[in-house]
């Protein structure tokens, strides 16, 4: 098992390098540069260069990307153009938020879609059925900005329970977190009511009906245990979605995060911090893949044992 | 008697499955229910066991009582509490029958923690116990094995463990053996016929091997299509089959020194589900000795001299249908 792990963990070396070198030449690419924003009307071109030169824009891609990927492996992100401030403290002011924000979103999608898709799978074709899955798809197809307006109106101009924008205090996370994670509670609902109609037809099942085991008691204990392996694996694969996904929400109840930095320097073509920002976005996919595979190595003995 | 099914009709849909089924099991003594496949045994065996609804069938005619009670229209919550204690249910098909995801000791804990409210640790001790006394080596490692790292017979075994943790006083075994390879077979064939004897219970077999039949039952049941061809003594359905089909699956037997290719199947097929008629023997299409009767008029099973049942127009030793034939040579 600890040779399993210290093998996936090998196998990301390549594709962290591969995603760094994606990441380094499409931002390279994109037309514009960070200089135009720090120069001011009427720089003189001889400016412009000494400016160019002080940032090392000038030397061969290939340089620049070594020196970058040099200094991020000793642990130094470089400091922000734009921005003039180093990197690190950017991303670590920016990060909590965004982990605060995605870690509640993502509870919250799960518990509720686990719940509903559970309810939803042990009356199916009830009116409960439809009625909760109608529920949950409606409230993922509207848009993430429109649901947070629409919350504002009414948990925070019209009843005052929430403030309505900021980052301060609890209070301040909930309709963001409500917003954000209704979004993924359709999908989880909905993978766990096909994997548990799918494991209700089992025979094992029936065997335990045999054995005069209660209802509640299969579907919670035997019948669940087995929807939630594919509902993990799926929820692993959107962690980095919803850390950096959150730029609406973010953007609509006036949140700092990892998303609003990332659409902020990209505006500004500050290379330094869109390039930290997203390799911090890719490892975080990588990680989530990885966890998804451990938790799914711990649910399943099969599994488990595939593996050595 | 322990167990008395009479009549016992069921429909899933439109379509009525089982029609009007009658067999009984006493203490000690085993039934075989035989039946080529589709000919509604497995059905039958969840509809004494209550799981029937599960599959969406309705039972809409008979009894079947249970130690005295009609469990036909029993509370589910009550039926449950029958359900692995007094009577325990081998389901078809071991291979799959175990959850993948929890260990065999808990699986089998589980009915004796639920029906006999032992500790976990009694629980566990009493399924090594009962997995020792099934010849399983190591019980205490399997215990605390997944389904995946045993074989078929030993997956067998431990469904045939968690039927008997309870201490039952029914087995319905659905075709225990059908999955494994013969000398296996053999071993759990004997070994349930073993329990019979040594725990006074009553056991179903379900099955369509007819040499198992002979083997290990004291008295069989023969279905075709959902309806009882022929039942009785073992001993003497072998030796005087009446039901042109009993005839026919005996038929079916390889023996000693029979000669090779000489295996008789029958032939044609079973009707499908759909086709069942109602008035009409459903068997008449592959039978040599129907007649336009067969074709019109359903057998009605009569009580034979044998306690047994039998519903056949022109049963083999008719003297009517001997002297037909006689003729007509
Ligand atoms: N849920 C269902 N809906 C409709 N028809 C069903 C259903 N379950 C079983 N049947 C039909 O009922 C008939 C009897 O099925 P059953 O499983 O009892 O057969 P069996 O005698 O156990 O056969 P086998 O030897 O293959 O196990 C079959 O023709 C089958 O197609
Ligand atoms: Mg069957």
């Amino acid at each position: 098992m600890l040779g399993y792990v210290i093998r996936r963990i090998l196998m990301l070396v390549p594709v962290f390098f591969a995603v760094s070198v994606v990441i380094f030449s499409m931002i390279h690419m994109l037309p514009g540069d960070p200089i135009e924003n720090l120069l001011r009307v009427g720089s003189s071109p001889a400016q412009r260069e000494a400016l160019t030169a002080k940032y090392g824009l000038d030397r061969p891609l290939v340089e620049q990307y070594l020196l970058w990927m040099g200094n991020v492996l000793t642990g130094d992100l470089g400091t922000a153009i734009v921005q003039r401030r180093p990197v690190a403290q950017l991303v670590a002011q920016a990060l909590p938020y965004s982990l605060t924000l995605g870690g509640l979103a993502l509870c919250f999608s799960t518990v509720l879609g686990v719940v509903v898709g559970t309810i939803a799978a042990s009356w199916r074709g009830s009116w409960l059925d439809q009625g909760l899955m109608g529920g949950v798809l409606f409230g993922s197809m509207l848009p993430n900005f429109w649901i947070g307006l629409l919350m504002i109106l009414v948990f925070s101009v019209s009843l005052g329970w929430t403030p309505v924008s900021g980052a301060r205090g609890w209070e301040s996370l909930v309709l963001p977190v409500l917003t954000i994670g209704l979004g993924g509670t359709a999908l989880v609902a909905r993978v766990t009511r096909i994997a548990m109609i799918d494991t209700q037809g089992k025979d094992f099942v029936l065997l335990l009906h045999a054995k005069g085991v209660h209802p509640l008691t299969i579907q919670v204990r035997h019948v669940l245990r087995h929807a939630l392996i594919p509902v993990v694996t799926i929820l692993a694969l959107r962690i980095g979605w919803i850390l950096g996904g959150a730029v609406t929400v973010e953007v609509v109840f006036a949140r700092p995060g990892l998303g609003s930095l990332l659409i902020k320097s990209l505006n500004q073509h500050d290379y330094p911090v869109v390039q930290a920002s997203l390799l911090i976005l890719a490892m975080a996919v990588m990680l989530g893949t990885l966890m998804g595979d451990l938790l799914q190595a711990a649910m399943d003995p099969r599994f488990r044992d595939s593996l050595t | 008697m322990l167990l008395d099914v009479r009549d016992l009709s069921l429909r899933i849909g439109t379509v009525g499955l089982l029609d009007g089924l009658s067999f009984s099991v006493d203490r000690g003594e085993v039934l075989g229910l035989v039946g080529e496949s589709g000919s509604g045994k497995s059905l039958t065996a969840l509809a004494l066991t209550g799981l029937a609804a599960r599959m969406g069938a309705t039972i809409t005619a008979g009894s079947v009582v249970f130690d005295g009670t009609d469990l036909v229209g029993l509370k589910e919550s009550a039926y449950r509490r029958l359900r692995g204690k007094r009577i325990g249910f081998i389901t078809q098909n071991p291979m799959s029958a175990l959850d993948a995801l929890v260990t065999i000791g808990d699986q089998v804990d589980q009915v004796s923690r639920l029906h006999l409210g032992l500790s976990k640790r009694a629980a566990r001790a009493h399924t090594v116990e009962i997995l020792s006394r099934l010849r399983i080596p190591e019980a205490e490692v399997v215990a605390r094995a997944y389904p995946h790292n045993l074989s078929g017979g030993m997956k067998q075994r431990v469904v045939i463990a968690m039927a008997l943790a309870a201490d039952p006083d029914l087995i319905i075994a659905d075709e225990p053996t059908t999955a494994l390879d013969v000398t296996v077979q053999a071993q759990i064939v004997m070994m349930l016929a073993d329990l019979v004897r040594k725990r006074d219970l009553g056991l179903i077999l379900i099955t369509h091997d007819m040499s198992v039949v002979a083997q290990i039952c004291d008295k069989v049941c023969v279905l075709y299509a959902g309806r009882v061809a022929e039942s009785g003594p073992v001993r003497q359905i072998f030796a005087a089959p009446r039901h042109p089909y009993t005839e026919a699956l005996i038929g079916c037997i390889p023996r000693d020194g029979m000669a090779p290719g000489s295996l008789r199947g029958i032939p044609g097929t079973v009707a499908a589900v759909s086709q069942y008629g109602a008035d009409c023997c459903r068997f008449a299409p592959r039978c040599g000795r129907a007649d336009a009767r067969c074709r019109t008029q359903q057998p009605l099973p009569v009580v034979t001299g044998t306690g047994g049942m039998l519903a056949c127009h022109h049963p083999v030793d008719s003297p009517v249908k001997e002297a037909a034939d006689a003729d007509a040579r």
